[in-house]
């Protein structure tokens, strides 16, 4: 091994953009649905319908350029990307290439190496396609075209990135962004942020760039991580062969972890782009922009500093409970309703991160109602129940989003701290083990404990430790 | 005098005064049909039994006191390039035989709303690509002024029917003259208004960012009713404008003194039939002895419309039209082994020639490396023509000429040299490319008996002022039927 190597990386990231309605016209973009359903004369090409543009898609493309430091082009069109394909109902994609909405933008980012800014080229806007169903009963392909005209933002990055680490810290602060403006949900699995890695090698030192190959197919940030290091290797081994990069489309098989060629270079398409003539240019007015602005809500790194100054949170507690929009957002309302931010830190990090683990979730994916959880703070907090009871609680609110205290109600989970009743059962304990008696009369505090613990089962954990341990221990001591 | 003779208005009142039925209207224009389309050739669909059910329809709501407006059951025809609910809509073209859109167009809905009787679908050059009405799949349609002529087009079917009594008016498109030379060859009078005024939507594009839909009638008068009523903002057109001046009806005056008229020299040059010179300046004199001031101008940049009108208008039209590639509906090829395959024989043996010719047209200027070259100059032309018009009216309320260098040629003339043909829309082209309203009125007849068009072009948005012109050179003039159109109308009113 001579040489060394660097990796130079950027991204086109596709984000689904979280309108109600498609980019030109009033069909739903709610997922799923019998095939064909969400559809008009409009978004399956019909002749004579013609696009009218959502005005929420410009206002969300505008938020995240303006979130990432972008310029915005005051003017901008759309312009028809022409090829033929089925899944793209007139055989043109609107999108949008001379004068797109977004440029020159970047973010910052860090890494074990340090902090880092990404530059954005550009961001545009433009609409998804329809979906290609293969009939292997009726050997027939079908389409659908339900996500046909569902709104998109393309980012495209500066070649600026070098490693995996990089992207993968840069896809992430994207998706923050992006979810924090309410942009989208950016859910790589389901697709709704897809990102196709453009990368090429050169030998340290070198100025040029070298041949670049783009990667698609990449549906989660582990497989970015698996391609982004399957693809230098290969294009390092080309070099020391003493062959060449060639410029063409991979697809990537996470399964084989391995990629083969889409397409190269030569039978790239002429897209023949032009500006729509069905849409007219978009102007962007000051006044649009500033209230846009001003809408905007407090992002990830104002979060971050703020949980540490006003609620005194650690900042790696602070980082993971900004790490996800919806987190953030279960954190806030239960700490407005019970006015507890460590506890609520405290369920969140420890309790709903093991059950999302568990079932394999991501914090997006917590449905309960943060009242709950607040409530059950209250509980605990009042000793109506112990925390041993409360965490069975909490799984049930995780769960099912009950309420705690109907819960608690219902299942007769308070806590006995009838003292009365305790003794009784005590008493029963200590008739039906003499032994342990005789074992701590003889010094062996460990007989405490069994007796402690047996007490805790037959209460069904619904007794105050505290109070059990008090009273064990005196009727131990007067047995 | 038969039903038929009446124009548009003078049958709405009829109607109204309960001189005549909407059903005996209905039945007139459907006997004349019978009578002359194996002759003409005007329409692709004819609508017979859901013709007389609407005539039904909308005489109860006459009589209910619901539909009072001037056009209220008179019976019409809509071009085969524009949406209709239910009924087939082919643009001419075998490769959209079978389409039944699920949609009717804007303007069609808005004159539905005001009573219409749609007869049938007319029709067309192949996607509103010709001069001719020749290259439609479904047999070309003949002038009813003599037959062995062409009806001019695209909108030729709309023209001919109009002209020839197989209905009182027709809607038409105008994407680079397609409402007024097919208008001037039949002798019959019709408006492209400024683009934006009538919405797009159901529309099926050629260049669209030049397309309008437009009125042909018998009449400056029923033009300007009929404009009146299919003009309208529409959110479904994202290049329809909001417009508060659409009282087209309120310019027919018949009083010009005082209005400014330009002939651009430009458009009297080489090239321009002698007869249709004379004529042309015949109608201005009378203009002028009518009060308007009228007076010689140079245009400039007029040669430079037609390449940057076929440059534009093919690049639309070769985006617009690959929508048709036999997946979702319209024509696919029997024969084929697997998508690519599909495609192209779906596409060679569903198009024609000049369809074909313009989409090869238009795909080779956009292509990469040609963009610049062709594209963005034919769009700099355009800026530069709008200019150019601009300049001329701060001097003129109405720019005049004629409609086309000569009258309808003979058929089977045009198609051998497809140069000449598009030399032929030198007048009418720029006023698309600049947005323009404009609007032909017959202005006599040549030697061997075919009609001449006057053209009148106005400002963007000054519709008022072609149709105050207009009007007061129609007054005092009565519609004069082809013979053979006369001949067969025998329906006479009571």
């Amino acid at each position: 091994m001579g040489k060394q190597y660097e990796t130079v990386i950027g991204l086109e990231v596709h984000v689904e953009l979280a309108t109600k309605t498609k980019i030109f016209c009033g069909c739903s973009t709610e997922f799923g649905g019998a095939p064909n359903t969400h559809t008009c004369p409009v978004c399956t090409g019909m002749p004579g319908s013609l696009p009218v543009l959502n005005k929420q898609v410009v206002e969300y493309a505008l938020a995240v350029g303006l979130a990432t430091n972008c310029s915005i082009n005051q003017y901008c069109k759309f312009d028809r990307k022409n090829y033929f394909y089925p899944d793209n109902p007139q055989n043109y994609q609107i999108s949008q290439l001379y004068l797109p909405i977004c440029h020159d933008g970047w973010v910052e980012i860090e890494t074990a190496t340090g902090k880092k800014k990404i530059g954005i080229h550009e961001i545009h806007m433009e609409e998804d396609a329809g979906k290609l169903v293969h009939d292997e009963w009726e050997d027939c392909s079908l389409v659908d075209y339900n996500r046909s005209g569902v709104p998109l933002i393309e980012i495209v990055s500066e070649p600026d990135m070098r490693s995996a680490d990089e992207v993968i810290a840069y896809l992430e602060k994207l998706r923050l962004i992006i979810q924090y403006l309410g942009a989208s949900d950016c859910k790589l699995q389901e697709g709704s942020m897809r990102a196709d890695v453009n990368l090429s090698v050169r030998e340290m030192g070198v100025m040029e760039f070298g041949t670049r190959t783009e990667m698609k197919n990449l549906n989660s940030f582990k497989a970015i991580a698996r391609a982004i290091e399957g693809e230098r290797t290969r294009q390092i081994e080309l070099l020391e062969d003493g062959r060449k990069v060639i410029q063409e489309t991979r697809r990537w098989d996470d399964n084989k972890e391995s990629s083969h060629a889409m397409r190269s270079k030569e039978d790239a398409k002429d897209y023949r782009y032009f500006p729509d003539p069905d849409l007219v240019p978009i102007k962007i007015s000051d006044a649009w922009i500033a209230q846009i602005k001003g809408k905007q809500p407090e992002l990830q790194t104002e979060k971050l500093s703020r949980y540490q100054t006003e609620y005194q949170l650690p900042r790696y507690d602070a980082e993971i409970l900004t790490s996800s929009k919806h987190l953030a957002d279960v954190f806030e309302e239960a700490v407005k309703l019970s006015q507890q931010p460590k506890e609520v830190s405290n369920w969140l990090m420890t309790d709903t991160m093991r059950l999302l683990k568990e079932r394999g979730e991501e914090p997006e994916d917590l449905s309960f109602d943060p009242a709950n959880l607040a409530k059950l703070i209250e509980l605990v907090d009042k000793k109506i129940i112990n925390r041993t009871v409360a965490r069975e609680v909490f799984a049930e609110i995780f769960e099912n989003n009950v309420d705690p205290a109907q819960f608690v109600e219902e299942k007769g989970l308070k806590v006995v701290s009838d003292e009365g009743a305790l003794r009784d059962v005590i008493e029963e304990i200590l008739a039906k083990n003499p032994q342990s008696v005789a074992d701590y009369k003889a010094g062996k505090q460990k007989a405490m404990g069994f007796v402690v613990g047996q007490t805790m089962r037959a209460m069904k954990g619904k007794a105050d430790p505290a109070v059990v341990n008090e009273l064990v221990k005196t009727m131990l001591e007067n047995a | 005098m038969s039903i038929l003779e009446l124009t548009a208005m003078e049958l709405g009142r009829k109607i109204k005064k309960r001189e005549i039925g909407v059903v005996e209207a209905t039945e007139a224009a459907l006997a004349q049909i019978k009578t002359l389309e194996t002759e003409l050739n005007c329409y692709v669909t004819v609508d017979e039994e859901g013709a007389r059910r609407q005539a039904a329809k909308v005489q109860d709501k006459i009589d209910g006191g619901m539909l009072t407006g001037p056009l209220a059951g008179v019976p019409m025809a809509v071009k085969d390039n524009i949406c209709l609910e239910g009924r087939p809509t082919t643009c001419s073209s075998k490769i959209l035989k079978n389409f039944v859109p699920a949609y009717t167009a804007e303007a069609v809905e808005k004159l539905i709303q005001a009573g219409a009787v749609i007869l049938g679908k007319t029709n067309m050059d192949e996607f509103a690509m010709g001069s001719t009405t020749e290259t439609s799949a479904f047999g070309e349609t003949k002038n009813p002024w003599n037959l062995a002529h062409v009806p001019g087009g695209s909108s030729g079917g709309s023209c001919a029917a109009v002209a020839s009594g197989e209905c009182f008016y027709a809607l038409g498109s105008d994407t680079g003259g397609s409402i007024r030379q097919p208008s001037s060859f039949c002798g019959v009078t019709g408006i492209k208004p400024t683009y934006g005024t009538v919405s797009r939507y159901g529309l099926i594009a050629y260049g669209s960012s030049l397309d309008q839909i437009g009125p042909v009638a018998r009449s400056v008068a029923d033009c300007a009713a009929i404009l009146e009523v299919i003009a309208s903002y529409d959110k479904k057109d994202s290049t329809s404008i909001r417009r508060e001046d659409c009282d087209f009806t309120s310019a027919l005056t018949a009083d010009v003194s005082g209005l400014r008229i330009g002939i651009p020299r430009d458009y009297l040059g080489e090239g321009l039939d002698e007869e249709v010179k004379t004529a042309v300046l015949a109608a201005a004199r009378e203009l002028q002895d009518k009060g308007a001031i009228v007076e010689e101008f140079d245009l400039s940049l007029v040669e430079y419309a037609i390449p940057a009108y076929y440059v534009i208008a093919s690049a639309e039209a070769s985006s617009n039209l690959s929508r048709f590639d036999g997946v979702k509906y319209g024509y696919r090829s029997p024969n084929y082994e697997g998508l690519h395959d599909m495609y192209k024989k779906s596409r060679s043996e569903g198009l024609g020639a000049e369809v074909k010719r313009r989409i090869m047209l238009g795909s080779f200027v956009l292509s990469s490396g040609y963009y610049d070259a062709y594209y963005l100059k034919a769009l700099r032309t355009k800026a530069l023509i709008k200019q150019a018009f601009d300049k001329a009216f701060k001097q003129y309320d109405v720019i005049l000429g004629p409609t086309a260098p000569s009258t309808a040629p003979r058929l089977g003339e045009s198609l051998k040299d497809p140069l000449k043909m598009y030399l032929g829309d030198i007048y009418t082209i720029a006023v698309n490319l600049a947005g323009l309203p404009g609007m032909t009125v017959p202005c006599g007849r040549d030697s061997s008996g075919l009609p001449i068009g006057l053209q009148l072009i106005g400002d963007c948005f000054k519709e008022k002022n072609i149709i105050r012109a207009g009007y007061a050179y129609e007054c005092g003039r009565k519609y004069e039927m082809p013979k053979l159109a006369k001949k067969a109308a025998k329906q006479e009113v009571r």
